[in-house]
């Protein structure tokens, strides 16, 4: 039995310590926000936080989150962040969406007011396929209060 | 009949053949044992035969892809770009939200294929290892400002037990390892230490 702590509220998951993260959010939480993209940490679909680092889920054991604190992109609490993402119609198909609101705002959490040089290098590995990209940088920069 | 014949005679070729290819001397897989060295007279010209060999994993991609002279790691045996597309950050770590251990484990993962071992990360620019000669490495690890602020004696241990040097070794689904083992990497380390830590001249691989 693995004890989760995932936005706040203590689960005790019976699963194979090994098992990806993303798996028991997903399958045995019900927290389905978070996507499964390519399992392979290649996209950025899959991300959230462990004790505030952006990770991907779809890799992480899940024995590695026993003891820490976790936030999907149902917990995230940046509400200048997703209000940003509402005002500028930031997703399209939206697959991607969680994953990119989650790595924008772990940027957000070290860097108050990011560079556009900042921003692409902090969203450099979640891949939109809708091409979003522009939208995001922008969303980013508002909920910064930056131009 | 004549096929089994012919399939015996091609047996009994090429056993010496692929013996003689495995021996250490030859096999880019190996290094070279210590005592192999002793054949070398001079003290000095033995130090500096021994970082030669040491220098064969340095410069092998399984640990130069971390050591980068930029801040972008590579990847793979042929030092692609690393992709996703990451950057060394202020603590060769990674930057907030693309953090080494965002994706890296402290292990292995074969399903996902995604490399691990404890503390992933680069490098530090200083230690940056590609595009430099085996004597321009030997002089940087001889340089506490350019090691990490080792000692000789911290040089050689982090050499032979250091968790993220082992993966070199132990870089699983399928690929190469660096040359040899830890263990005899450290045992050259050691033994370029106990020599006088010499340098191979400019030129000499």
């Amino acid at each position: 039995m693995i004890r989760l702590n995932v936005n706040g509220r203590t689960h005790d998951v019976d699963a194979d310590p090994e098992m990806p993260l993303l798996w028991a959010l997903r399958d045995l939480l019900g927290l389905t926000g978070t996507k499964y993209g390519c399992g392979q940490a290649l996209c950025g679909a899959c991300t959230v936080h462990l004790d505030g680092e952006a990770v991907r889920s779809c890799v992480t054991p899940i024995s590695r989150a026993a003891g820490r604190k976790l936030t999907t992109i149902e917990g995230l609490e940046n509400r200048a962040l997703q209000d940003a993402w509402c005002e500028l119609a930031v997703p399209q198909c939206g697959f991607c969406q969680a994953g990119q609101l989650m790595t924008a705002a772990a940027l957000l959490a070290e860097t108050p007011q990011p560079s556009d040089d900042e921003i692409d290098r902090s969203m450099a590995g979640n891949i939109c396929r809708c091409g979003t990209y522009s939208r995001i940088r922008a969303a980013i920069k508002r909920a910064a209060g930056v131009k | 009949m004549r096929v089994f014949l012919l399939l015996i005679a091609a047996c009994a070729s090429g056993k010496p053949e692929t013996l003689e290819a495995k021996a250490p001397a030859e096999d880019p897989r190996a290094l070279r044992a210590v005592a192999s060295f002793s054949s070398i007279a001079d003290r000095g010209d033995r130090s500096r035969a021994l970082f030669l060999e040491a220098s064969r994993v340095f410069l092998h991609p399984r640990c130069a892809n971390c050591h980068p002279s930029g801040d972008t790691p590579a990847q793979g045996i042929d030092m692609h770009r690393h992709d996703p597309p990451v950057v060394r950050g202020k603590d060769d770590g990674g930057v907030a939200g693309m953090r080494c251990t965002g994706c890296h484990q402290d292990h292995n993962l074969e399903l996902a294929t995604v490399p691990g071992a404890p503390h992933w990360q680069l490098a530090p620019i200083q230690m940056a290892w590609v595009g430099k000669s085996p004597h321009a490495i030997c002089e940087q690890m001889k340089d506490p400002a350019r090691n990490g602020r080792r000692s000789l004696a911290e040089t050689v241990e982090h050499n032979a037990h250091d968790k993220l040097v082992a993966w070199g070794w132990n870089p699983g689904h399928g690929r190469n390892p660096a040359p040899g083992t830890q263990e005899e990497l450290g045992r050259i380390v050691q033994a370029w230490v106990e020599t006088g830590a010499e340098c191979p001249p400019e030129g000499a691989k």
